[in-house]
């Protein structure tokens, strides 16, 4: 638990430190719950290469992007041992995400469910979809329609985290929310 | 013969590894009660040949025979240095005193012949050096095969069986072939094949190219057919694959993700877990007319359903009591009396420290096997289906998803021995003493057996 803390607090880190010298804060939970922003167009506008470069110094990734999903909003929640129960921390992340989701209504996520290599194969199929599907459900609670949100189960098939040591198990542990679809730029 | 040669080097397969961690497995219920195997003394002396080739041949079925006999933990082969009688034939009666003396209580004598038309020529007799008689061999005195020496490794399986049912009265299971994931590659990308090989290792080749992840591969009872999961089409579903035609074929279209399949005793269904919305429950398919039936419906998580050999019960993992432990179920779904006294739908038969899943029924009917996992351990062991009588046969860091062999005498699982360890297979008796590593090309988990193959 506290490693993971410790991810979520040094992501928030980040994106803080670009925040300070951007015109734009980071996305917050209760920016556009109620008023989302229009969608940008998605045609890129046609500036020179160098001016990109220098607002994505400034500013971090172009909003609506899927680096600025991952740098800003968060794309993982993390689960203790054989739980797929959500806390305040996890709600934290679901809460930006859904808010994200509001912001951008064309995106749609996959939403995957993930397992330590401390469990039976199968069983972990199995918990693995539970997590996916906490997290659907959470979202859909937020107001995220459930025609965007796919689940898959990867059981203790895809460790982000390849050791054998407890810290491991922890961020193994953990629902990925991806972009497949809609995203802007 | 170059190629053969190569292909054999995969096969000559097995090394024994010794010491369970016997204190660590003292501390859970049910621990290892060991029975006492009985070593049946073989002399199987190197079978006779016409040409210096049909030798060769014959020195490769011998070798072939006693690997397997050996593998078992039941024989002991005596050594050629004791053997008193060097003018031994097919054709002749042995000169019995000269094997008792040595203790020999049984006598394999075999010879190779290669024919004009090329084929080679195998017979075999085995005979009962204390009773002064034959043993007869699937009720025959001595067998005779012609036959390409393409099936040399089969021929001598199939002889070596021949040993092991008339000696132990069990169905010998070394003519048969085990399905398997091959792993390759960093555990955060890591590749997943289905793979096949001989029983004793040789053989083995990929019936998938590794493009997608593929996982708990299990034998059809009754045909060359193998049912598996696979993330091809991205959800993962469950798969049927033709070993002879090569192809695949999804299981069905659902909704969820279909998961943990295995045939049913008969060959004619194929029973898995089925996840939508996040809650997993048990289903059956029939391969004929593909109508599902559900056969749990309940909040858990049900999985890893395997049946009871006359098709009548179910055993499965279930968490509906709080951490996965295994349950029994009718296959119509009729009130059962439970072990514990109350009357449900599903009976808990496990009630040991730790989880228990990935159970397995055992052809003969009488165990299933399991993975428990308790202590920061994993564990194999077998326990009656009412509950009694729990063993546990094997302990690692990781020792998972336990097979049956054809005769239910042997169980195949696979092993990560301490952390960050490459996954490979292992088979262990029923006794937990005879632990064997088996050689794959590559990382190997997640093993399953053909039946025999005649």
């Amino acid at each position: 638990m506290k490693n993971k803390m410790f991810k979520l607090v040094s992501v928030a880190g980040i994106a803080l430190a670009l925040g300070a010298c951007a015109s734009n804060p980071p996305v917050e939970e209760e920016v556009a719950v109620t008023t989302p922003p229009p969608v940008r167009d998605t045609t890129p506008p046609p500036v020179r290469d160098e001016v990109v470069t220098s607002r994505e110094v400034v500013q971090g990734p172009p909003p609506g992007t899927v680096q600025d999903f991952i740098v800003n909003v968060g794309e993982r929640v993390y689960f203790d041992t054989d739980r797929y129960n959500l806390d305040a921390d996890d709600m934290a992340v679901l809460n930006r995400q859904a808010a994200w989701l509001q912001a951008y209504p064309t995106v749609r996520i996959m939403v995957a469910g993930n397992c330590d290599e401390r469990g039976t194969r199968e069983y972990n199929l199995g918990l693995g979809e539970r997590r996916a599907n906490s997290v659907k459900d959470y979202l859909v609670s937020r107001g995220i329609s459930a025609d965007r949100i796919e689940t898959i189960s990867y059981g203790k098939e895809r460790p982000i985290d390849g050791r054998s040591t407890p810290e491991a198990w922890e961020v193994n542990r953990n629902s990925h929310t991806q972009i497949v679809s809609g995203q802007v730029g | 013969m170059a190629l053969k040669r190569m292909i054999l080097s995969l096969g000559v397969a097995v090394t024994v590894s010794m010491g369970l961690g016997a204190p660590a497995m003292a501390q859970l219920e049910g621990e290892v009660t060991q029975a006492s195997a009985r070593e049946f003394r073989v002399a199987l002396p190197d079978f006779n040949a016409n040409t210096p080739e049909a030798q060769a041949l014959a020195d490769q079925i011998t070798a072939i025979m006693r690997n397997d006999l050996r593998s078992t933990g039941l024989f002991d082969l005596l050594t050629p240095d004791s053997f008193i009688q060097q003018d031994l034939s097919v054709l002749v009666q042995p000169r019995f005193a000269d094997w008792r003396i040595i203790d020999t209580e049984s006598l394999g004598i075999g010879e190779v012949e290669i024919m004009d038309d090329g084929r080679m020529r195998v017979a075999f007799r085995l005979w009962d050096t204390a009773q002064e008689q034959e043993h007869l061999l699937s009720g025959r005195r001595g067998r005779q095969y012609v036959t390409t020496s393409e099936n040399l490794r089969r021929v001598a399986h199939v002889l070596a069986d021949d040993i092991y049912t008339s000696l132990t009265g069990d169905e010998g299971y070394f003519d048969s072939r085990i399905v398997f994931i091959a792993e390759s590659g960093p555990r955060t990308a890591r590749v997943k094949r289905l793979a096949i090989m001989d029983q004793d290792g040789a053989n083995a080749e990929f019936l998938t190219n590794g493009q997608h992840t593929v996982l708990t591969p299990r034998f059809s009872p009754s045909d060359q057919t193998i049912t598996y999961m696979t993330y091809e089409r991205g959800r993962p579903q469950v798969y049927l694959f033709d070993i002879e035609t090569g192809r695949s074929e999804a299981l069905g279209q659902f909704q969820g993700m279909t998961y943990a399949p295995r045939f049913s005793p008969d060959g004619n269904s194929v029973i898995m877990a089925q996840a939508d919305n996040g809650n997993s429950d048990i289903y059956i398919m029939d391969l004929n007319s593909r109508r599902r039936t559900r056969l749990t419906d309940h909040p858990a998580i049900d999985t890893s359903p395997s049946m009871s050999p006359d098709g009548d019960e179910i055993v499965f993992t279930s968490d509906r009591g709080g951490t996965p432990q295994l349950y029994v179920m009718n296959r119509d779904g009729s009130m059962r009396t439970c072990p514990s006294g109350g009357r449900d739908v599903a009976c808990r038969i496990t009630f040991g420290s730790g989880r228990y899943s990935t159970p397995v029924w055992s052809p003969r009917g009488d165990l299933i096997a399991f993975t428990r996992q308790a202590n920061g351990r994993f564990y194999i062991g077998v326990i009656e289906p009412d509950g009694e009588g729990e063993r546990l046969l094997t302990e690692a860091y990781l020792d998972e998803g336990p097979a049956w062999s054809p005769n239910g005498r042997v169980i195949i699982f696979f092993r990560e021995d301490r952390p960050g360890a490459s996954p490979a297979l292992y088979t262990v008796d029923l006794t937990g003493r005879n632990l064997r590593r088996l050689n794959t090309p590559g990382d190997a988990s997640d093993p399953a057996w053909s039946p025999t193959l005649r």
